[in-house]
């Protein structure tokens, strides 16, 4: 601006308030877009997708190194030089319970709260979208995001099985054995499953953003939350409960490895996540809607 | 654009609205904002007109930022209204602010993007036609050249100018900006203002957060001097400065003979014997009676000269005068006429709430020689 007056001249103010009102305003997906190309622009959204990718990888090149596959408990443990299906699922298996979750809250504890402390959240709600426009695409994103790292894994994995131990039938759950071609379709349906109880735990983790405004409180919260619902699933004489915890969803993808197909714990699972996760973005939109944003 | 100085608070719809057949471009009534036990807000009124380049004053921690806040619609008033071309930002969320632009404290944006991306972000978020001006504005505030790189890498003074770019995207008919020169060298500042003059020239309506007092001075046709929350004056720049009152300044043959015939003069006021000679305060009338008293005393006139009070004169008197001073030129500012008050030389400390709810305490420690540009 070192010579204001030979720049160009600044467009007129719009001095037809009419036009200005009827202006088209973008739309939540057109936000939520825009979520994920700031997801896509920062480093650390690459930690927890690493992290999906890097853990298959290494499982499968320690067991190319073994010799001894005798893997005690799971059925799919005692397949994995069978076929390279068995690879997702025990990946699956072993990051259900912490792995995942801890990659979901990293984005999702950290969407809202980031950008409060940042002073970019005054940016955007001065522009022409709604606050529950903002936190709706960002919750979205965070979803996109869980959602990504759950099956960037399994990809991964069933890549890396495939091509090691090859592309074959695999026995399930209850002893039948299926097809490779519908292992595989049960393979990413077991991984769509898991995202009920995953995807909750990012709508705990939105809430927790939203309120705390601080992002290690709120990643730490949600991982917290989840190490609290364990220990009271081993708590004795709270067996009654256990049904109802969103820890005890975890594996209620298990059903679609059986055959036939159990479909009560999906239900299950289905409803005792809504109850988590309808109130918390409830919460969540009740206190965005509310609160000061005086950060930055 | 009416010039006169009206009362905070009295209700001045029926003049704004009928400027240009639209809504007032801000109005603020009553508008309170407590944090539990610290008022940051005390029943603030606001009348911004179209045309206005309105200047919002205030010491640090007087509640500015958090007015504008309210403005926006990003903290929720305690009490009152706001409305922005007639439209309530609580209410009604982003249709309110429609026309509207600007930025509250230091504009902020995604670091790690270049300043064309978090361009295109904002441009997405106003919707028709804001990705088109992109360039345009890159231009206007000379940032083209560096449209690729990162704003993390920006300094203070091109965020700024990003903010100023930020807001044009949006083709406001209202700009809000709160302290949009602070961290600029002397040259930014300057091009800073130059740039907001002629937005203002071309029809925007202006409400800029300072207590840059040139700034004030050079941009402002009407001001609004908030202080612990309160506003203490507001109306036309104009009238503050009739009403601060024609100060003298006298050098004669003799200053200690010339104060007692001042101090026994009726009409005269404040009559002081300073570093730079006596000063006082009288109307024209009374003074040339003082020429004659002088004279009768066998007091010789080296030299009588009329002062006029300086914006920073009159903050200061507003925002650090206590008891008669400070609550004569309230008086004056919000009343009109009255007894002019002298020039305030205090210091001190004022205990303040600020926007995050806590105290502050921040020393006011300015005296009547800052740098100031006197209106003559």
């Amino acid at each position: 601006m070192s010579s204001a007056t030979a720049a160009p001249p600044v467009a007129p103010p719009a001095t037809a308030p009419r036009a200005i009102a009827h202006a088209r305003r973008p739309s939540t997906l057109t936000v939520w877009r825009w979520e994920l190309r700031k997801l896509v622009s920062q480093k650390r959204t690459y930690l927890g997708l690493g992290l999906a990718v890097l853990l298959p990888l290494i499982f499968v090149v320690v067991q190319n190194l073994r010799h001894d596959h005798g893997h005690g408990g799971s059925i799919f443990a005692t397949q994995i030089t069978q076929s390279g299906l068995a690879t997702p699922v025990l990946m699956l298996e072993f990051q259900a319970y912490f792995m995942l979750p801890l990659i979901a809250a990293l984005v999702a504890g950290d969407i809202v709260a980031a950008e409060d402390g940042n002073g970019t959240l005054k940016t955007i709600l001065t522009r022409s979208v709604d606050r529950g426009q903002v936190l709706g695409a960002k919750t979205l994103a965070a979803l996109t995001y869980g959602t990504t790292a759950v099956f960037l894994s399994a990809v991964v994995a069933t890549i890396a099985g495939v091509a090691s131990w090859g592309f074959h039938h695999i026995t399930t759950l209850s002893g039948s054995v299926v097809s490779a071609s519908e292992g595989l379709l049960l393979v990413f349906a077991a991984n769509a499953c898991y995202l009920i109880p995953l995807l909750t735990v990012a709508c705990i983790g939105v809430l927790l953003s939203t309120a705390t405004r601080n992002s290690t409180a709120a990643v730490v919260g949600t991982i917290g939350l989840v190490i609290l619902l364990y220990i009271v699933q081993g708590i004795p004489g709270l067996e009654g409960i256990q049904p109802y915890l969103l820890t005890e969803q975890f594996h209620s993808w298990h059903g679609l490895l059986r055959t036939p197909t159990d479909w009560a714990p999906i239900w299950h699972s289905a409803w005792v996540c809504a109850l988590y996760a309808i109130p918390s973005l409830f919460a969540a939109y009740l206190v965005f809607l509310r609160r000061d944003v005086a950060g930055g | 654009m009416a010039d006169e100085a009206r009362p905070a608070g009295v209700t001045a719809t029926e003049n704004a609205a009928g400027d240009m057949g639209e809504a007032q471009p801000v109005r603020a009534r009553g508008l309170v904002k407590r944090y539990k036990e610290v008022l940051a807000v005390d029943h603030i009124d606001l009348n911004v007109r179209t045309g206005d380049v309105y200047g919002f004053l205030g010491p640090n921690g007087a509640g500015k930022t958090t007015t504008l806040r309210m403005a926006l619609g990003l903290i929720m008033p305690t009490e009152g209204t706001v409305q922005l071309f007639g439209r309530d930002p609580i209410r009604e969320g982003a249709r309110a602010l429609e026309g509207v632009a600007g930025f509250v404290e230091a504009p902020r944006f995604y670091p790690y993007l270049s300043a064309r991306k978090n361009l295109e972000l904002l441009a997405a978020l106003d919707g028709t036609g804001a990705k088109a001006r992109i360039a345009e504005v890159l231009q206007i505030v000379e940032l083209s050249p560096r449209a690729e790189h990162r704003v993390g890498g920006y300094s203070h003074g091109m965020r700024q100018r990003l903010g100023i770019a930020a807001a044009l995207l949006r083709r406001p008919r209202l700009l809000i900006l709160d302290e949009p020169a602070t961290g600029l060298d002397p040259a930014g500042m300057r091009d800073m203002r130059a740039l907001i003059r002629r937005l203002a020239d071309e029809g925007i309506t202006v409400l800029l957060s300072s207590h840059q007092l040139p700034e004030v001075q050079e941009l402002c046709d009407r001001v609004a001097i908030v202080d612990r929350g309160r506003v203490v004056y507001e109306g036309a720049l104009s009238d503050l400065r009739r009403q601060g009152g024609a100060g003298y300044r006298l050098r004669s043959t003799d200053d200690t003979r010339a104060l007692e015939v001042l101090r026994a003069q009726a009409g005269i006021e404040h009559a002081t014997n300073g570093e730079h000679g006596l000063s006082f305060q009288a109307d024209e009338q009374h003074v040339g009676a003082l020429s004659l008293a002088l004279g009768a005393a066998g007091v010789g006139i080296l030299a009588l000269t009329p002062e006029l009070a300086t914006l920073e004169d009159l903050f200061f008197r507003l925002t650090e005068g206590n008891g008669a001073q400070g609550d004569a030129v309230r008086d004056n500012g919000t009343r009109g006429g009255g007894e002019t008050a002298s020039i305030a030389d205090t210091t001190g400390a004022t205990a303040t709430a600020t926007a995050d709810g806590g105290r502050s305490t921040e020393p006011h420690a300015q005296s009547s020689n800052r740098t100031g540009v006197e209106i003559r």
